[in-house]
């Protein structure tokens, strides 16, 4: 009886030691930009939509425990490695998540690389994540150049406007954006008849919307973003550039950027992104929890990605029973991608998300019926057409 | 394409036709018109109250802001607000110079300006709490809607008007500063305020409403760029060094100097971004730095 005694103990030991073992614990750290010009279209929200992840995923009833910190890189580049060397370092954090700001994220980018752990990129821009700069340790979620340029660039060549002028934020992603775009509009048979590179960030546009408007140009293209592309937006429909039959492009618009606008200024507008709330039942019943957690505002597509992002993390988490970086990259590369908010996809060798993106045009006021109904869905681009093809991107991993 | 506006190019200047010069020209004549009235509210409270008002960035967003929340929330209009928003954060200054800023007119400048540049942080977070970051929508009133096809530009009504307010208001301040008996007061009163109280002149009463109306200027030039400018947390904070660059150059204190200067910078600005965009960031500030080489009192200021 004692010895019997004995031997249930010591089997509840081991069963015990056992689910201890199996146990693991990850810790998420959401780094972006959380008082700047993205904190609206990354901020806490992402963290809400990684947090939404871990619950979702019901991770601890797998025997998965979570904690999720979050830090603000203020767009710069040595702030965003600090932290991501800190994090890496002393934190024991194992993921760093979203990141948006190009030059930010290629830091981070180096700084995962180095420690070996796993970058989950969903807020940054630039195609050189997953092109000559691409990492064995980085999955770049949600969009990039090349995929902006390929779905606003043809869509409007296709529609006629061959010859394009831009105006370009004088940075590393304006430029990014400047040379993928000019590059579509080229192969589809248009032209590029000038540019012109105004300083970030900038506030008063119109000098170089009035140099747009002369050159003869059917299309301008904004390759800026955020602050820069509302009010270019908005004083060219103050000088009647959209009325005298030039058309605008932008090239990076977010849901936030069309909110701050008003849709009587953003009408008409076509811009290419990876999700939009009121895509389909499942984006909107999710929409609709993350609007409830946070002020009230709809997601957008970086903060969706953040959370699809933490789901294929936590999938490839529980498939390999462990969190070693290595073994991760691997899983979350073999396995596809299922998630509400991106459908199926898949993770690319070079680290590239692969799903549809999507061509949307901004509703005319008298269309919209209600805050936030904001997009029209133009046509949907195949996830095999809607990213640069791996042999082009000039990525060592694709060899 | 707009075709009237191709036109014939008859000469070119330097590479540029003349139609996309005056165009250019106007433009920095619009861009000057928010300089120097942003310029004469920070010109009017150094000159007068010997504080560097490093707040006047936020004043200004306060001003779109409020003109957004007053159309949003009771549904005053434009013309309505352009009258009431001044008065409103106006009145916010009034508050502010007497709880706070008058308790530091015996320290030195280095105190009111750090006191000021907290208190801009403070208002640009809490409105960047409320209200994000992204910015508010504010559309141009349908009375100013449209614009003139002047042959060489479009040139929308709402700026026309930009430039008309502004020039009348900087014209006014100058006028009631340097003409008038108020003015004279005023003038006297920071040059000795004791002799002044001593005429029953209620000294600190004057230096509060000047701070009050510097501020108020602020706010109108708020309302004025709420329409073409995106009305968000940081609007304040992205103009104001450029107008402190301005009052430096044309002299601090000066008010007619800021005025001149404001427009003139404006232009400067304009041509820059026709023949050299990139560095149309930085040009101010390179005529600031020789400026200060060659006058450190500044174009328009009396050296100390």
């Amino acid at each position: 009886m004692k010895i019997s005694n004995l031997v249930l103990t010591a089997l509840a030991a081991t069963l015990m030691a056992g689910t201890a073992m199996a146990d693991t614990a990850v810790k998420l750290g959401v780094l972006n930009d959380r008082s700047g010009i993205y904190a609206d279209l990354a901020g806490e929200g992402s963290v809400i939509a990684a947090q939404m992840a871990v619950e979702d995923f019901k991770a601890a009833e797998k025997g998965i425990t979570v904690e999720i910190i979050s830090a603000d890189h203020q767009n710069k580049p040595d702030v965003a490695s600090t932290i991501a060397r800190q994090w890496y370092d002393q934190e024991g954090v194992d993921v760093i998540l979203d990141v948006p700001t190009s030059s930010a994220a290629l830091a981070v980018n180096d700084v995962t690389r180095e420690k070996n752990k796993v970058f989950i990129n969903s807020g940054a821009a630039s195609s050189d994540l997953t092109g000559s700069k691409c990492s064995p340790n980085t999955v770049h979620w949600t969009y990039d150049t090349w995929a902006l340029a390929n779905g606003t660039g043809s869509a409007m060549v296709q529609t006629g406007g061959k010859k394009w002028f831009f105006l370009t934020a004088d940075y590393a992603f304006g430029h990014a954006l400047e040379r993928d775009t000019t590059a579509v509009v080229e192969a589809a048979g248009g032209e590029v008849v000038g540019s012109v590179r105004h300083p970030f960030p900038g506030t008063d546009f119109s000098s170089f919307l009035l140099q747009a408007q002369s050159s003869g140009a059917e299309v301008i293209g904004l390759a800026n973003a955020g602050g820069d592309t509302i009010n270019s937006i908005k004083q060219a429909a103050e000088f009647g550039i959209t009325q005298g039959g030039q058309a605008l492009a932008g090239l990076l618009v977010f849901l936030t950027d069309v909110h701050a606008l008003g849709l009587q200024t953003a009408q008409g507008l076509v811009l290419t992104e990876s999700f939009y709330w009121d895509l389909n039942d499942q984006t909107r019943e999710w929409s609709k929890r993350f609007a409830e957690k946070g002020d009230g505002d709809m997601p957008t597509m970086v903060q969706a990605g953040v959370y699809a992002g933490v789901l294929h993390y936590l999938k490839a988490v529980e498939a390999t029973g462990g969190k070693d970086p290595t073994a991760i990259m691997a899983k979350m590369k073999e396995m596809p991608t299922d998630d509400p908010l991106f459908g199926k996809g898949s993770v690319r060798v070079d680290g590239r998300k692969i799903h549809d993106m999507y061509l949307f045009k901004v509703k005319a006021p008298d269309q919209s019926k209600g805050a936030w109904d904001y997009y029209e869905l133009v046509s949907t681009i195949p996830a095999d057409k809607a990213f640069r093809p791996l042999a082009d991107g000039g990525c060592e991993l694709a060899k | 394409m707009s075709d009237r506006l191709q036109g014939t190019v008859m000469f070119e200047l330097l590479g540029i036709p003349p139609q996309a010069l005056f165009g250019q020209l106007l433009l920095g004549l619009i861009n000057g018109s928010f300089y120097a009235l942003l310029s004469l509210g920070l010109a009017v409270i150094f000159g007068l109250l010997n504080i560097i008002n490093f707040a006047h960035g936020a004043q200004y967003m306060m001003g779109a802001f409020v003109a957004w929340m007053l159309l949003n929330y009771v549904g005053v209009s434009y013309w309505w607000a352009l009258l009431l928003v001044p008065l409103v954060v106006g009145v916010f200054g009034v508050v502010i110079e007497r709880l706070m800023i008058s308790r530091l007119y015996h320290l030195d400048h280095l105190y009111g300006l750090l006191l000021t540049f907290g208190l801009a942080l403070i208002i640009q977070g809490l409105f960047r709490n409320q209200y994000g970051i992204s910015g508010l929508p504010y559309q141009i009133p349908s009375q100013l809607a449209g614009g003139q096809n002047l042959g060489f530009m479009f040139l929308p009504n709402y700026r026309g008007w930009v430039i008309f307010a502004s020039l009348v208001v900087c014209l006014s301040t100058w006028f009631i500063i340097e003409k008038t008996r108020l003015g004279a007061y005023l003038r006297a009163a920071t040059e000795n305020p004791t002799l002044v109280g001593a005429f029953g002149i209620n000294v600190p009463r004057l230096i509060t409403l000047t701070y009050g109306f510097g501020v108020a200027l602020a706010a109108l030039a708020g309302v004025l760029a709420a329409p073409i400018y995106s009305v968000n947390p940081n609007m304040g904070a992205d103009l104001i060094i450029v107008v402190f660059a301005v009052v430096v150059i044309g002299g601090m204190g000066s008010i007619l100097g800021s005025i001149i200067t404001g427009f003139g910078l404006g232009l400067v600005e304009g041509l820059t971004r026709v023949f050299y965009p990139e560095g149309s960031a930085v040009v101010i500030f390179v005529i600031m730095a020789i400026v200060l080489l060659i006058k450190p009192a500044g174009l328009f200021g009396r050296p100390a």
